[in-house]
């Protein structure tokens, strides 16, 4: 099972907005489903505290708003995915048909976790994020177009920049995101770092 | 120019640089817990690896396990799965286990240090944020997700950036009653909960010099809560006085190399460090925080302040009130920031020939962090001066500092809390809320049945 041909250039397809800074790990997934022992059927857990919270006040989360229905580009604010280092959020994201997030900054491990399972989180200033939820809020038909090539992001006419540290960007272009295989061809390199470490003599 | 630790451990680790800035990082020391390593286990067995090096792997149940004394206790079917699949997984990949069925488990950031398997220049992965404990010895450690847990099992090696390195000095006298607890969150309320990323946190000055093992572990414990991937303090003779003789630990000739070396991955006197901070002890005091981030604290005899957003809503605080006074429900005293011996022992110290009982609206759970912790107290009688004064003493694991067992928070539930997080939902339920404290100041709030100053509740001992 090689993963490594999926080169990532660019995502397109409409977008969801879902508003607020430090929108933790917990959040995203509430802790009481880590325990599942795989990830099958997670997204039916995504946000689901807050959905719950969104019905409760009469209101409808944006994971439940129609017109956001089959939406692949999440739109974020500050510091989404902060929290714990655990996988099951971005893979509770992933699984609902998420394929990248848009946001002003991200949680460090959590944007980790994004990219081994091919699911870029890119950075763009805070004056992009608000014009790009309101395109989406506005119109949510929007086709956005993430390009990853030339770091921009383009619902219809208009064009945005974003950013991507440019390690991770490399390794959605050259589709070498799914670590395993790149790290296992270092072979006989590993076990030669292993043995010159101190005390292995 | 000088080296830091952080730069010599990463150095010596490093297999290749595989895209610029990107490195192969080799892993000398690999943790597991039966939360994230499922699915890493799940996708090795799909593509027919095996791990690489089982000898340098090993693995606790901490998160789900029962504390109710009997390990196959579960009312959750799910938390039962992951404990039996973890000993499973264990076993038929080659790992070794601290196995709960013949009484070794604990949290294993307790567990690893307490076995000597957590030494100075390594570099320690596992699949959980608080990782970050282990850097108290003078190791890069730090938590992964469970891809890369996939991919130390199945190669040893992670890929890694390197992370910029702050130099938090703490100098100065701590006043009675104040802990390493209360230093880590003044810490984090001085440089914000994300004021880290992007860093590891080297901690040094005569503070933390004078520190034992387990206040240096509670500190770097938290260094990921003020957002740095890892924190770490420079080995010296109390962290070769703590290794010495552990189960793990080299021994006779074997020893005195490790120490040579281990004192030569200390940071040169003239390093190079990205940033500087110089935090002054003597104005810390005993610190309660308020909020549903671990930044948003203040000293017991502070206010609330006045914030924007929902947060005093939930938490159920009015802007300019006191912090003292506030009920508590539930009291907890464990997790790996504050589940050690000494953190059990100066709580014991308030306790003991007192008389002082729990209030009787207050739950109060005891959890030692690992089966070793608890039978150390057992054998000081310490377990009795807990439940004289009406606290559970119970088995070892992470409890309700996450709420995965059946240890957890209800409905709007106040709970003062000797662990980490105090995000919404972090102990169980959605709607529960966390007072993060030192275990002293929990076990004053437990009593009063408020949050309380515990210096003056307690008066000297
Ligand atoms: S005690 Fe809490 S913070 Fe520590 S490993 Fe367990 S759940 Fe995580």
């Amino acid at each position: 099972m090689n993963r490594n041909d999926i080169r990532i250039h660019r995502i397109s397809g409409r977008g969801i907005t879902i508003r607020g800074d430090d929108i933790d790990t917990d959040q995203i997934l509430p802790a009481r489903y880590l325990k599942a022992i795989t990830f099958a059927g997670m997204e039916a857990h995504a946000f689901e505290d807050a959905r719950a919270a969104a019905k409760v006040q009469g209101g409808v989360h944006p994971l439940d708003q129609a017109r956001f229905a089959g939406g692949k580009l999440l739109f974020v604010n500050r510091n989404f995915g902060c929290g714990s280092s655990r996988e099951h959020a971005p893979q509770s994201l992933h699984r609902l048909g998420i394929a990248a997030v848009i946001g002003e900054s991200f949680g460090e491990i959590f944007a980790g976790n994004c990219v081994a399972i091919g699911m870029p989180c890119v950075q763009a200033d805070a004056d992009t994020i608000a014009a790009l939820q309101r395109i989406n809020d506005a119109a949510p038909e929007t086709e956005f177009v993430l390009d990853l090539a030339g770091q921009t992001i383009t619902p219809g006419a208009c064009v945005f920049a974003i950013t991507l540290a440019e390690g991770r960007r490399q390794q959605f272009l050259g589709g070498t995101w799914d670590p395993t295989a790149v790290l296992l061809a270092a072979g006989p390199l590993i076990e030669q770092t292993l043995a010159e470490l101190p005390g292995r003599a | 120019m000088g080296q830091t630790l952080y730069e010599k451990v990463f150095d010596r680790h490093v297999v290749r640089e595989v895209t610029p800035g990107q490195y192969q990082l080799l892993a000398s020391l690999h943790l597991l817990n039966e939360v994230s390593s499922p699915p890493a286990f799940e996708a090795l067995r799909e593509r027919g690896l095996k791990v690489r090096h089982p000898a340098m792997t090993y693995g606790s149940s901490d998160h789900s396990i029962s504390t109710s004394g009997r390990h196959d206790d579960y009312a959750d079917p799910m938390a039962a799965e992951q404990v039996r699949t973890m000993g499973r997984n264990m076993a038929e990949f080659g790992a070794s286990y601290f196995d709960p069925a013949a009484g070794e488990h604990g949290i294993i950031h307790v567990v690893a240090p307490e076995r000597g398997l957590t030494q100075p220049g390594a570099v320690i992965v596992c699949g959980d944020s608080h990782t970050s404990t282990h850097g108290a010895f003078g190791a890069i450690a730090f938590g992964i997700g469970t891809s890369q847990v996939r991919d130390v099992l199945a190669s040893q090696t992670l890929l890694m950036e390197k992370l910029k390195v702050r130099r938090i000095e703490i100098t100065g006298r701590l006043a009675p009653g104040v802990y390493a607890k209360d230093v880590a969150l003044h810490m984090i309320h001085v440089l914000g909960a994300k004021g880290g990323i992007g860093f590891a946190y080297e901690f040094g000055g005569d503070v933390v010099d004078r520190f034992s093992m387990e206040e240096r572990m509670t500190l770097c414990n938290l260094a990921i809560e003020a957002g740095a991937r890892c924190g770490y303090v420079n080995p010296d003779q109390t962290t070769f006085e703590y290794l010495e003789g552990r189960d793990h630990a080299p021994r006779g000739a074997a020893w005195d190399r490790a120490v040579i070396e281990w004192q030569r991955v200390r940071s040169d006197d003239d390093a190079d460090y990205d940033d500087r901070v110089v935090l002054h002890a003597d104005e810390v005091e005993p610190m309660v925080t308020w909020g549903t981030s671990p930044d948003q604290s203040v000293p017991v005899g502070g206010s609330i302040p006045t914030v924007d957003g929902d947060v005093l809503d939930f938490m159920g605080f009015t802007a300019g009130e006191p912090i003292i006074g506030t009920r508590i429900d539930v009291a907890f005293i464990g997790s790996c920031t504050n589940g050690r011996l000494s953190d059990f022992e100066a709580v014991a110290l308030h306790l003991r020939d007192r008389n002082l009982r729990v209030a009787p609206h207050v739950r109060a759970l005891v959890v030692p962090g690992s089966r070793r912790v608890r039978t150390a107290l057992v054998e000081r009688g310490l377990d009795q001066v807990f439940l004289d004064a009406g606290f559970q003493f119970r088995d070892a694991g992470c409890s309700l500092c996450c709420g995965m067992n059946a240890d957890r928070l209800e409905g709007r539930e106040v709970c003062a809390s000797s662990s980490n997080r105090n995000f919404r939902g972090r102990q169980g339920s959605p709607t529960g809320r966390t007072l993060l404290m030192s275990p002293v100041m929990v076990a004053a709030a437990a009593i009063a049945g408020e949050v309380t100053d515990a210096r003056q509740f307690f008066g000297a001992v």
